[in-house]
C-alpha cells in the first residue's frame, strides 16, 4: 500500500517539476499510439463497412477470422514483426528495427483487426436499419458506405478510441521491436517495465498513473470535441 | 464537427516529428550491466568526448548475441565467455576486449534457512541450498549470469536439470525481474552485485556469500564483424571500444560505487587483444 | 417528353419464402393513373406484393416489368414504410437526402427540403435531429422525403396503421395533393374508412392473389366475392 501512495506523489512531483524525460517519453508515446490510430482507422473503418454492406463470397469467413485476430498475442505480433524488419529478415534493408516507426506497424497490426470489428459491427446494425431505404433510393455501394460511415461516426469513433485504449497500454511487442531505447524508443508502457525490473515500484507506478490519466483525458477531449455525451445526440 | 481541422493538424503534428542526425551505434548490453546504473554515467560521457549517440538494447545475453548474429547491433557488450569464443570462432564477432569485472553474490532470505552465510567456497554454499531444498529462483533465461550459476551448480556436483520445481524456480526473466521474484518469495537467487545494490526492491533479503573468487564476472565488448554485416558501423564501434578501454573511462568505471561500494574492476588491456 | 415507366406489368410473378408462396403467380397490370388501394386481410400479401413492384424483394418466377430498365425506373418512384425510417440527421438533411444522392448540391438541395418541411408543418424544426420527432412527424417527414424527388410512382405501405387522428388526416390531405398534381399513388391499407376516402380503384388480395378488382365505388357497394364481402362486412377473413 505504501508503493501506491509513494506512487502517486512521485506521479504528482514528475508532472510538476515538468521533468524533462517525462514529457519526453509522454509525446513519444502520443506520436507513436495516435500516428497507430489514424492509420489502422483508415484501414479498418472502410473495411468494416465494406464487410457489412457488401455481399461476397468468403464474407462470413472473412468476418470470422477479423474477429479472431483481435486476439493476437501483441508479444507475438512483436516477434513476427521483429523478424520481418530484422536486418537478417525480408525488410531489414529499410532499417526499419528500433525506430518509432517499428513501433508504430507492430500497434497498427494489434489494433486494425479491433477497430474493424467494432465498426463492422456498429455500420451491420445501422444497415439493418437503412437497408430499405437506401436500396429504395437506388444508391451506390459507394453512396452507402459513405452515408453509413457517417451517420455511425460517433460509434466509429468510439471504435478508433478502443484501438487507442489497446495500443497505449501495449508494451510486449512494442519492447522487442523498439527495443526501448533510451531517448529514441521508451514510451511510458517499456519506462515501467524497466523501472519494475530494477524495483523501483514507486516510479513504475507513478509512470503508470499518468499513463492512466493520459488515457483518460484523450478519451474525454475526443469526447467533448465530437459532443458524443449531449443528450439527444447520436 | 467544428475542431476537426485543428485536430487534424495537431495529430500530424504529433506523428511526424524528425529526429536528430548525429552520429549513432546501436549496442546490445546485458541487463546486469545496465542495472548498475554504469552506463547512466558512460553515455554522456560518450557523447561528449566522441559525439556518439549510443542507442543501448537491454536485454539478455542470449538476446543480445542473437542480435549480434541477425545484424540488428553494431556490438554487444556481455559476460559469458564460451559464448563469446563460439561468436567470434563463427565469424560474427570480430573479436572480444575485456573491459572490467564485477562478482557475483548469493542473495537470500535474512533467515537464512539453508544456512549459507557460514560456507567457505560457492560450491559448498549451492550445496547446502540443494540439501535444504530451499526455495531458488534462477534466471533460466541462457544468460552470463544463468550460465555462470549452471556452471557453479556443476561444481557443486549438483545438475540444475534434474532439480525439482518445488524448490527450484526459472524465472526466464532478466535481472530485475527475477530479483523481483525472488525477494517475492523469499528465495535464493544468484545475482551480479551491481544489480542487486541498485535494486530498490530488497524486502527481507540480503547477500550471504560472496567472495569466492570463482564468482568472478568477466564482462566483453565485440564489435559485429563487417564480413557478415556490410551495413554495420565497424568503424564507429571501434571507436567505441577504444574509449572504452582509455584511461579516462577505465577511471570512471573503477571509481564509480553505489553507496560508497565499488561495483567493477576495470581490466582493459590498452593495446588491445583479448 | 419524359418517358413514363408506367404501365407496370407482372407476369406469372411469384414470390416464395421459407418454403411458402407468399405472392402468385400473379399477372396484373398497374395503369397510369389514379389512387389504387390494396386491401386484404392480414397475411394476404399487401406488403410484399408492394416491396415485388417496387424492387425490394426478388420473385422467385415470372416477372415484374416497368416500361424502362429497373435501375431507371427506381429512380422515378419512392417508397413510404409503414414504420419510418429516420437517418441519424437533421430533419432537413432527411429530407434533402434523396436529392444528394442524385448529386443535387447541398445548397439547392437544402431549399428544397425546407420547402417541404413547410408543407409537412415542420418548417421550424430544420436542424433538429429527426430521430426525437413524434411519429406522425415522423412519417410526414417520411412522405416529404419520398415526394421532394417528383416521383411517378408513390408507394405506401399501410403508412397512418400508427398514427393519431390528426396525423392521419394531414397525411392523405398531403397524397390527395400529390395525387392532383399526377403521381401515381399505390397504397396498402387495412383500413375500410381510409379506402374509402382515398382510393379510385381497390385491389383486394386473399392467399397472395388479386382475388378482386374494381373501381373503388362498385368494390364497396357490390363486392363480388364472399371473401370480399366477409372482408367489407368486417368479419375475419381467413
Amino acid at each position: 500500500m505504501r508503493d501506491l501512495w509513494q506512487g502517486m506523489i512521485e506521479a504528482f512531483w514528475l508532472i510538476a517539476s515538468f521533468n524533462a524525460d517525462l514529457y519526453e517519453i509522454v509525446l513519444r508515446s502520443l506520436q507513436v499510439t495516435v500516428t497507430a490510430v489514424i492509420i489502422a482507422s483508415a484501414i479498418a473503418l472502410p473495411l468494416g463497412a465494406g464487410l457489412a454492406v457488401n455481399r461476397f463470397r468468403y464474407r462470413r469467413a472473412t468476418i470470422s477470422l477479423l474477429n479472431a485476430l483481435m486476439g493476437l498475442p501483441p508479444v507475438v505480433v512483436g516477434l513476427f514483426v521483429y523478424i520481418l524488419l530484422s536486418r537478417s529478415g525480408p525488410f531489414g534493408v529499410l532499417g526499419l528495427l528500433f525506430t518509432p516507426t517499428a513501433m508504430i506497424i507492430a500497434q497498427i497490426i494489434i489494433i486494425t483487426p479491433l477497430i474493424a470489428s467494432i465498426a463492422h459491427q456498429a455500420i451491420r446494425d445501422l444497415w439493418a436499419s437503412y437497408h430499405d431505404l437506401l436500396i429504395s433510393m437506388n444508391t451506390t455501394k459507394w453512396q452507402r458506405m459513405r452515408t453509413l460511415i457517417w451517420d455511425a461516426r460517433r460509434s466509429l469513433i468510439t471504435a478508433s478510441l478502443a484501438g487507442f485504449g489497446r495500443a497505449i497500454g501495449e508494451v510486449g511487442a512494442i519492447m522487442i521491436v523498439g527495443g526501448n531505447i533510451d531517448h529514441l524508443t521508451r514510451v511510458l508502457t517499456t519506462a515501467i517495465a524497466l523501472e519494475t525490473g530494477k524495483g523501483d515500484f514507486s516510479l513504475a507506478l507513478g509512470l503508470g498513473f499518468i499513463l492512466i490519466a493520459l488515457a483518460i483525458a484523450v478519451n474525454m477531449a475526443i469526447h467533448a470535441i465530437s459532443r458524443t455525451e449531449r443528450a439527444s445526440t447520436w | 464537427m467544428r475542431y476537426f481541422s485543428p485536430l487534424m493538424g495537431l495529430i500530424f503534428s504529433l506523428a511526424f516529428s524528425t529526429a536528430s542526425l548525429a552520429d549513432d551505434i546501436k549496442v546490445a548490453v546485458t541487463t546486469s550491466f545496465h542495472n548498475s546504473g554504469l552506463s547512466d554515467i558512460l553515455l554522456p560521457e560518450i557523447k561528449k568526448d566522441l559525439g556518439l549517440d549510443v542507442h543501448l538494447l537491454v536485454v539478455g545475453t542470449g538476446q543480445a548475441l542473437k542480435l549480434g548474429r541477425a545484424g540488428d547491433v553494431d556490438a554487444i557488450l556481455v559476460h559469458s565467455r564460451n559464448a563469446e569464443d563460439t561468436f567470434v570462432a563463427e565469424g560474427y564477432g570480430t573479436h572480444r576486449r575485456e573491459i572490467m569485472y564485477n562478482d557475483f553474490v548469493i542473495i537470500g532470505p535474512g533467515s537464512d534457512p539453508a544456512g549459507i552465510s557460514t560456507a567457505e567456497k560457492a560450491n559448498e554454499a549451492l550445496a547446502k541450498i540443494a540439501d535444504a531444498e530451499a526455495i531458488f529462483v534462477s534466471r533460466g533465461d541462457d544468460s552470463g549470469t544463468h550460465r555462470k550459476e549452471t556452471a557453479l551448480w556443476q561444481t557443486a556436483g549438483q545438475n540444475p536439470e534434474g532439480f525439482d520445481v518445488s524448490w527450484y524456480r526459472e524465472a526466464g526473466a532478466g535481472m530485475g525481474a527475477t530479483l523481483n521474484t525472488a525477494v517475492g518469495m523469499d528465495a535464493y537467487v544468484i545475482s551480479d552485485r551491481a544489480s542487486w545494490l541498485k535494486f530498490k526492491n530488497k524486502g527481507h533479503s540480503k547477500i550471504l556469500f560472496s567472495g569466492d573468487p570463482v564468482l568472478f564476472n568477466q564482462y566483453a565488448y565485440l564489435p559485429i564483424s563487417k564480413e557478415k554485416h556490410a551495413h554495420t558501423k565497424d568503424e564507429l564501434a571501434l571507436q567505441l571500444e577504444e574509449w572504452l578501454v582509455s584511461k579516462k573511462a577505465q577511471d570512471i568505471i573503477g571509481s564509480y560505487t553505489i553507496g560508497g561500494e565499488t561495483l567493477f574492476t576495470p581490466n582493459a588491456n590498452a593495446s588491445g587483444g583479448t | 417528353m419524359v418517358a413514363s415507366i408506367l404501365p407496370l406489368t407482372l407476369t406469372d410473378a411469384t414470390v416464395r419464402k421459407g418454403g411458402k408462396t407468399i405472392i402468385g403467380p400473379m399477372s396484373e397490370t398497374i395503369g397510369p393513373s389514379g389512387f389504387t388501394i390494396f386491401m386484404g386481410p392480414n397475411g394476404s400479401g399487401k406488403t410484399t406484393l408492394l416491396r415485388l413492384m417496387h424492387g425490394l424483394e426478388h420473385p422467385r418466377g415470372g416477372s415484374v416489368t416497368w416500361q424502362l430498365p429497373a435501375a431507371q425506373a427506381r429512380m422515378k418512384q419512392a417508397f413510404v414504410f409503414q414504420t419510418p425510417v429516420m437517418m441519424r440527421r437533421t430533419v432537413v438533411e432527411n429530407i434533402a437526402y434523396p436529392l444528394r444522392v442524385r448529386g443535387e448540391a447541398k445548397n439547392w438541395a437544402h431549399a428544397e427540403a425546407a420547402r417541404w418541411a413547410d408543407i409537412i408543418g415542420l418548417g421550424n424544426a430544420l436542424e433538429q435531429n429527426a430521430e426525437v420527432l413524434s411519429g406522425g412527424e415522423k412519417q410526414k417527414l417520411a412522405v416529404a422525403r419520398a415526394l421532394i424527388v417528383q416521383p411517378e410512382v408513390l408507394f405506401l405501405d399501410e403508412p397512418t396503421a400508427n398514427l393519431d387522428g390528426k396525423a392521419t388526416r394531414e397525411i392523405e390531405g398531403i397524397l390527395l395533393a400529390a395525387q392532383a398534381d399526377g403521381v401515381r399513388i399505390l397504397m396498402a391499407t387495412h383500413h375500410l374508412g381510409q379506402a374509402r376516402r382515398l382510393a379510385s380503384d381497390i385491389i383486394f388480395l386473399y392467399q397472395g392473389q388479386v382475388h378482386e378488382r374494381a373501381a373503388a365505388e362498385e368494390f364497396f357497394n357490390t363486392p363480388r366475392t364472399p371473401e370480399s364481402k366477409s372482408f367489407l362486412s368486417g368479419d375475419i377473413v381467413e
